[in-house]
């Protein structure tokens, strides 16, 4: 039932202590068990904040989100959820990838509301609950939809939808515009922007696109290394961005976000 | 509708010309292999009603549809029988090529040892045995069952496994993260992904299973369209014989059409990807 429940403990959780949302605490990871491709992350994102992990291709991201979400075991370290230790453990954190993942053989309304049937939510209710979403979403008049008959921009709201809907407190997102062609990328990111800040999610959200990672965000860990070449990926340095000059221009034909990308630049190396 | 789109708007003008191309299309891709089966009986009667194959070795097309009108109803009568043998092999044959495909989509192991067991009962002709089951299990409905089934499981099998895999990782990692068990990662995502190969197996097997029923017929049996079939063949009836195997092919083109039918009331949203192209 947690699906179900969080929203309405959010305020509470994140109100208790000066634990951030999510916390990784000296991860060190694999893909086979013994080469080290991840060495010792350290990161935190805080309650309503959204956070952005920037790093070439292939630098393991993926490999960190696994174990953030808890689908593989790190080789040493601790994920916590406020203060909680749930290492290991899926189910705790939402979850976002690249591909929208909507399930073909389901209407658009029963994809979003996938997290609640699979806690036992009843069809019907769980349709109760989202179809008010679908306005505040964009989504509005595709609830009968087909993954099929929708755009690849609409598609990727709606699986933004369906994380929602997973209700954690924290949403891990694995490069979720990459798949979308330039023009779409920047709208759907902005859309995303705006309701995150509505919503007070707290988010981390990985890629590769040093554009996109400082424009998106007040925080930006830059990872570095190379496993294919023998060197585990750490994090070399965190870089704040500030969004307050633009004010309601384009962030990113100011000053402060060429400033930012210089850094997350030097640091990427 | 036609005479409102002659308006000389050079967009509806193109879009009838594109609508009547199509249209041409459409009764070209009838007509056709229309012309082509017509022509093809032509020749035929032609061949044996100017002597060149003697007529009691090839019946002439319309001795053939005689043949059909005069025994209809022994024939429907025998079809009965074949086709309750199909639908009842073939019923067994997918529940058994379904329960295999899940056991060795889930386990491991039963993958291992089961992958080249069900290849080779794939390699086994099947009128080689089909006289040993008819020894084994009599003359009744058994060896019939028993060889449709043999012949139909496969290719669901095969099939659905493929399906089963078809899904993305992503899909079942992302659903991982939402805590789904097993089940109902097989039931929201691997299950219908695997609904389109099934169904192409479906409508192979289909046919086997028609094929596989007259064979066992051939060997032994009271009723049925292979034992109508033998017994024409003995008495030297061609033109009863052809027009068998004519009702043998539009029975096996009616079970097509019924997967289809099935397969698109098991499957709308196909209708929505298919759109879309």
């Amino acid at each position: 039932m947690r699906a179900g429940v969080t929203s309405a403990e959010k305020g509470t959780a994140s109100g208790t202590g000066d634990e951030p949302a999510l916390e990784a605490r000296s991860l060190t990871l694999s893909w086979d068990g013994k080469t080290t491709v991840v060495d010792r992350i350290s990161l935190t994102v805080a309650a309503g904040e959204v956070v952005c992990l920037v790093g070439r291709s292939g630098c393991g991201k993926t490999t960190i989100l696994h174990a953030l979400s808890g689908l593989t075991r790190p080789l040493s370290g601790q994920v916590l959820l406020h203060g909680e230790d749930i290492t290991g453990t899926p189910g705790h954190v939402s979850y976002m990838l690249q591909k929208d993942l909507l399930l073909p053989s389901r209407r658009i309304i029963d994809n979003v509301c996938l997290p609640l049937l699979l806690v036992g939510v009843p069809r019907a209710e769980a349709r109760a609950k989202a179809e008010p979403l679908f306005e505040r979403f964009g989504l509005a008049g595709t609830e009968e939809k087909w993954p099929a008959e929708l755009s690849g921009g609409m598609r990727q709201r709606a699986a933004f939808m369906r994380t929602y809907l997973m209700g954690a407190d924290v949403t891990l997102l694995d490069e979720p515009f990459s798949a979308l062609d330039a023009i779409t990328r920047v709208e759907v990111r902005r859309w995303f922007c705006g309701m995150a800040r509505e919503l007070g999610l707290s988010a981390l959200v990985i890629t590769h696109d040093v554009d996109e990672a400082v424009s998106m965000a007040g925080r930006v860990y830059v990872l570095a290394g190379r496993p294919s070449g023998g060197v585990p990926s750490h994090i070399a340095g965190e870089v704040h961005v500030d969004h307050s000059a633009a004010g309601e221009g384009d962030f990113a034909l100011t000053q402060g976000f060429l400033v930012a990308k210089r850094e997350v630049l030097t640091l990427l190396g | 509708m036609s005479r409102q789109q002659h308006r000389p708007s050079s967009a509806s003008a193109s879009q009838t010309a594109a609508a009547s191309r199509a249209g041409a299309s459409r009764t070209r891709r009838v007509l056709t292999p229309l012309f082509t089966v017509v022509g093809l009986l032509v020749v035929w009667e032609l061949v044996v009603d100017l002597g060149i194959i003697p007529n009691f070795l090839l019946p002439t097309p319309i001795q053939v549809v005689e043949a059909l009108v005069d025994d209809i109803s022994l024939i429907v009568g025998h079809a009965a029988t074949t086709l309750v043998e199909t639908a009842i092999g073939l019923l067994i044959g997918v529940a058994l090529g379904f329960a295999i495909a899940v056991l060795m989509d889930r386990f491991e192991g039963f993958y291992l040892a089961l992958q080249p067991l069900v290849t080779i009962s794939q390699t086994i002709p099947t009128i080689a045995i089909a006289p040993l089951l008819v020894l084994w299990f009599g003359y009744g409905l058994a060896p019939k069952v028993i060889l449709i089934v043999i012949t139909t499981f496969f290719p669901i099998t095969v099939s659905l496994i493929s399906g089963f895999r078809s899904v993305d990782p992503d899909v079942i990692d992302l659903m991982r993260t939402m805590n789904a068990s097993r089940w109902q990662i097989f039931r929201y995502a691997k299950l219908p992904a695997a609904a389109d190969q099934f169904f192409s197996g479906l409508r192979i097997s289909a046919t086997y299973a028609i094929v596989g029923a007259v064979i066992a017929e051939w060997l032994g049996g009271n009723s049925g369209l292979g034992v109508y079939m033998t017994r024409v063949r003995k008495s030297f009836s061609y033109d009863r014989m052809f027009a068998v195997i004519i009702v043998i092919s539009a029975l096996s083109l009616g079970l097509m059409k019924l997967v289809d039918l099935l397969q698109r009331v098991c499957m709308p949203w196909k209708r929505a990807e298919g759109n879309k192209r």
